[in-house]
């Protein structure tokens, strides 16, 4: 039987960095409010201390932190004439689970978008012409500009201490930072971390090339910071555990490390974890919602009432409750009619592995978000009139690790195993580096997210089934940026390099990146999109949901700066706007 | 019994009891202070007293106890007391007491019964207070909620059980005198002065004590070990003691738990929490005014580990590997978030009791509203054998300047026994 508890002001699903970030604006406004998160409490010094956070069997190769698929997982296939299996180890992408959610696991690359991303469909229209597109995208408008974003972009930077060099402050070109980016008010809060022998040389060859190499934007800090609500971070120490890992030096920016020390001193905050929320509960009329029904881990239901649900769960995890739930209308890629889970969209990333006989790299001297990238190709920062794609992405010299197990890179004709493996990585190991790109991804009609009409959960609630699939734009953009880097790396003069650039189909099982995006789309049109410019529910109006689930198509950057951002950007709608007038913030 | 009869009995015994709760009120009668609980001036001042005398650090239990009501064991080097009720509860509390009765537990450390009070009720100090501060928070203590709570507070082995060998210890160590200040010098060094001797009770922990847990003669601020803690030395001892802190320093670390320099943990991380973040600035800056100007007797260091010894070059090694990424190749540590080792006090103490209890067990450091974060250090005991820990306190008590004795395996290994499961 499900028991009813007392009402709080808001509840917030998921305390990950989007949901700890409504919890402070939220809490310090006043209101009471419940975060319910599935996975455990975590912290620093008890999870993840340096004696043993930097373990890659541990959390890269058996997914240490992230959720296991017996509790939850989700269905895939192609396209629509196969039929979907579920996902029973995690491949392609890492959903996280416990209390920081991604923001926990992640490499802190902080990007800010383009100014045109936000515009997109008019940008590109208005550049080559509705013609240039091809017939089955569905790119949109956001609904929000660069200009609102820029704020918020702010706050979150100097929440995180995030190091980097600006490249335009209020119009004016910085030497040294990216030239691309859209104007901000103010420099990054701390300089950019120490860069590696391999990106160095990476920037010179790029220099000379005419290119603008810049120091990627890094929440792993430089320098140790206090941020504006008091909370201390310490300088990054180049480990190279960052993206799979939770950080025990406190130095990589997290819920954990910039937000959580201070909402777990405020009495109007309540964090209840390895509660798992099974349904958002709307009333009679399906236009309100009344709170949320959750499953402890004694498998107890109880019912949590709230004037305000605020979905703050993993980008997948946020369509599957809304689709659960009831809250819209589903898409439908037959007709095109419906929002929920339309516009599904991921990342296309492609590499380059590049050999030298006389350089040492130490590659173990790393961090998530270190290295030197160009944006001369990200976005349309450059002509695509006569290339027969669109999009772009950001590239560089931004190896993450030098791990023994899975970061080692050896040449394309070298065996997985034995003894002329072994011989390989001893002669290699210091001498290789991986250059990257990282790429948009725009969506399609056929791209999207619906439930799986055969496997279902432990809950018994139908699966999240992923229809996806790389299109020809798509994977032309990959292979002309893998180019283009191919022949900076070229200029660095290795003894071999071996391109990689994305191919179809689209694989479940290879690791490629988390970056999974939409279904639940923000614009302007309620019947292309299921939140409003305030990532406020259209059909739902005390219902509001943050995350890359709101991004109508992926640009060329990592999505976390642009989530957050929107996070501040809704937080500050809630609390200046909705608190004092509750009810639809844009009128349908 | 009759109906009739059981019903008599039953109206005496209320009547009794009534008349027992009748009577333990008149005697209250008297006071003022116990019984005026709208003398709001009177209550406010005793509030912020009781936080300078950081009542509640003993007589809350940590971790959910009531607020006031004892319970809470407090290791001495002599055995475990357990500190009392002080709510206004009548029967386990200090509701029944008149102020007489409270001012002589708090100054003169005798019981309502008139038996001898442990030193571990800093009385000794209190002693310095004047008789309407002790009254004030007395006036305090009777706006709390009571709580039913009885507490047996002597759990002292034998022959320390025996109060009345407190007579003697008395004789000794006791100095029932008020506050003299140090007319030579400002007023607030000597409100410094006052709130460190008196109220805060700093030389409970941090004066120097003999066998007999009696102050020594010469050894005012200058620390010891306690609790299996180090107490830092307070004075301006270049080497073991606050040479290096500005009064800034001090404030900080009293207000917030941190500086520049080092952060708070153990029993310290405690007083900070309940008692000093909540002082009035100007009484912070006070006090580090009179800390800043303690002048301790030139000594001469003892001479550094030679960099040659094997311990050293070990030491160094596993330095480089496990501490180094936050404490820095240099030492330096980083403001606010990781202490610094190069020059640091407790780092060159000459017991080594914190610093193997900090890298064997880890620690938890101290959280307030102005630093919230927190940072720890995660214990190494798990990972570090007898050996390897010694010599990388070696190492740390030897480099970047810093000169402190070796510290061999076996010391690690009773502090490791010693130490465990606390």
């Amino acid at each position: 039987m499900t028991r009813k508890l007392p009402a709080k002001d808001a509840v917030i699903i998921g305390l990950g960095w989007t949901g700890s970030i409504l919890a402070e604006a939220l809490t310090r406004a006043g209101l009471d409010v419940v975060a319910i998160e599935r996975g455990p409490w975590r912290d620093t010094a008890t999870d993840f201390p340096t004696t043993y956070a930097p373990d890659e069997l541990r959390y890269r190769v058996r997914h240490d932190l992230f959720l296991r698929p017996a509790q939850e997982t989700m269905t895939f296939r192609n396209n629509s004439s196969q039929t979907a299996l579920p996902i029973r180890s995690w491949g392609s992408f890492m959903p996280p689970n416990g209390v920081g959610g991604g923001g926990l696991h992640w490499n802190a690359e902080t990007w800010r978008f383009l100014p045109s991303d936000f515009e997109l469909k008019t940008h590109l229209t208005q550049r080559y012409g509705a013609k240039a597109l091809p017939e089955d995208m569905t790119i949109q408008d956001w609904g929000v500009s660069f200009d609102d974003l820029e704020p918020h972009y702010d706050k979150f930077e100097y929440l995180c201490g995030t190091s980097g060099k600006a490249g335009n402050i209020k119009g004016a070109k910085q030497e040294g930072g990216n030239p691309f980016e859209g104007a901000r008010a103010r420099d990054y809060p701390t300089p950019p971390q120490k860069q590696p022998y391999g990106p160095t040389l990476f920037a010179a060859a790029a220099r000379e090339m005419g290119y603008h190499p810049f120091p990627q934007p890094s929440g792993n800090l430089s320098q140790a910071y206090t941020n504006p609500l008091g909370v201390a971070l310490g300088p990054c120490t180049y480990c190279g555990f960052c993206e799979w890992f939770g950080c025990g030096n406190y130095s990589k920016a997290s819920p954990q490390t910039t937000l959580l020390p201070v909402l777990v001193r405020r009495p109007n905050f309540e964090a209840r974890t390895l509660c798992e929320v099974s349904r958002i509960n709307l009333d009679g009329s399906g236009k309100r919602a009344t709170g949320v029904t959750y499953v402890d881990s004694s498998g107890e239901e109880w019912e949590q009432p709230a004037d305000l649900v605020l979905l703050c769960a993993f980008q997948l995890f946020n369509v599957h409750l809304l689709l659960i739930s009831g809250v819209g209308t589903p898409y439908d890629p037959n007709t095109g009619q419906g929002t929920i889970g339309r516009n599904y969209s991921y990342q296309v990333t492609s590499s380059i592995n590049g050999f030298w006989s006389d350089k040492n790299f130490n590659p173990f001297v790393a961090s998530g978000a270190i290295g030197y990238c160009i944006d001369e190709f990200n976005g349309d920062n450059f002509d695509h009139g006569a290339l027969g794609f669109v999009g772009g992405g950001y590239m560089g010299a931004v190896m993450t690790n030098g791990r023994p197990i899975l970061g080692t890179f050896l040449p394309k004709d070298t065996p997985n195993w034995g003894a002329a493996w072994k011989k390989s990585l001893a002669e290699n190991y210091l001498g290789a580096y991986q250059f990257a790109t990282h790429g948009s991804c725009y969506s399609y009609r056929d791209a999207y997210l619906d439930l799986d009409p055969t496997y279902t959960d432990r809950l018994g609630r139908k699966l999240l089934r992923i229809n996806f699939d790389f299109h020809p734009n798509e994977l032309k953009m990959s292979q002309y940026l893998t180019d283009r880097l191919g022949e900076i790396v070229q200029k660095m003069g290795p003894r071999q390099f071996d391109k990689k650039p994305r191919k179809g189909p689209y694989t479940i099982t290879d690791y490629q990146t988390t970056h999974t995006c939409g279904g639940a789309v923000m614009g302007a049109d309620p019947k292309a999109s299921v939140v409003n410019r305030y990532l406020q529910s259209w059909d739902v109006p005390n219902l509001f949901v943050t995350g890359a689930t709101s991004f109508p198509q992926n640009a060329g950057y990592n999505p976390t700066g642009t989530v957050c951002a929107l996070a501040f950007w809704a937080a500050d709608a809630l609390v200046n706007q909705y608190l004092k007038h509750p009810g639809p913030l844009v009128p349908a | 019994m009759s109906g009739t009869g059981r019903v008599l009995s039953a109206l005496l015994a209320l009547a009794l009891l009534g008349g027992i709760a009748l009577a333990a009120d008149s005697d209250r009668l008297h006071d003022e202070t116990a019984h005026n609980r709208q003398n709001f001036d009177e209550t406010e001042r005793g509030r912020y007293l009781a936080t300078l005398a950081d009542c509640t650090g003993c007589h809350t239990k940590p971790q959910g106890g009531a607020f006031m009501a004892g319970g809470y064991p407090i290791q001495t080097p002599f055995g475990t007391l357990i500190s009392p009720n002080i709510t206004p509860d009548i029967d386990t509390g200090i509701g029944a007491w008149s102020d007489d009765d409270f001012v002589n537990a708090v100054q003169r450390g005798r019981a309502r019964d008139g038996a001898h009070l442990y030193p571990a009720m800093p009385y000794t100090a209190y002693s310095k207070m004047p008789r309407a501060d002790v009254l004030a928070i007395r006036a305090y203590l009777a706006t709390l909620p009571p709580v039913h709570n009885a507490v047996v507070s002597n759990q002292l082995p034998f022959p320390f059980r025996i109060r009345a060998s407190m007579i003697a210890w008395n004789a000794l160590f006791f100095h029932d005198e008020p506050f003299r200040g140090d007319p030579k010098k400002s007023g607030e060094w000597n409100r410094g002065a006052y709130l460190v001797a008196g109220p805060a009770h700093c030389g409970a922990c941090h004066n120097s004590k003999n066998f007999l847990g009696g102050d020594t003669s010469n050894g005012m601020l200058r620390g010891g070990v306690l609790q299996g803690w180090n107490v830092p030395d307070l004075t301006e001892d270049q080497r073991t003691g606050l040479a290096g802190w500005s009064v800034d320093d001090i404030v900080a670390y009293l207000k917030t738990g941190h500086n520049r320099i080092s952060f708070a943990s153990g029993p310290m991380a405690e007083v900070i929490r309940a008692s000093t973040s909540h002082w009035h600035d100007d009484d912070l800056h006070a006090v580090a005014v009179f800390l800043a100007d303690q002048p301790a007797p030139e000594q001469p260091s003892p001479p550094a580990v030679a960099k040659t010894d094997p311990a050293m070059t070990v030491g160094q090694a596993i330095y480089v590997d496990e501490c180094s990424a936050c404490h820095a190749r240099n030492g330096a540590g980083a403001p606010n978030m990781f202490p610094a080792l190069k020059a640091s006090p407790i780092v060159q103490s000459s017991d080594p009791t914190t610093l193997t209890r900090v890298v064997l067990h880890g620690t938890q450091n101290v959280v307030t509203a102005a630093a919230p974060t927190g940072p720890s250090m995660p214990a190494f005991g798990w990972k570090l054998t007898d050996r390897q820990t010694a010599a990388v306190l070696t190492y740390i008590r030897n480099a970047w300047g810093n000169a402190a004795p070796a510290v061999d395996a076996g010391q690690v290994s009773k502090l490791r026994e010693a130490q465990a499961g606390n």
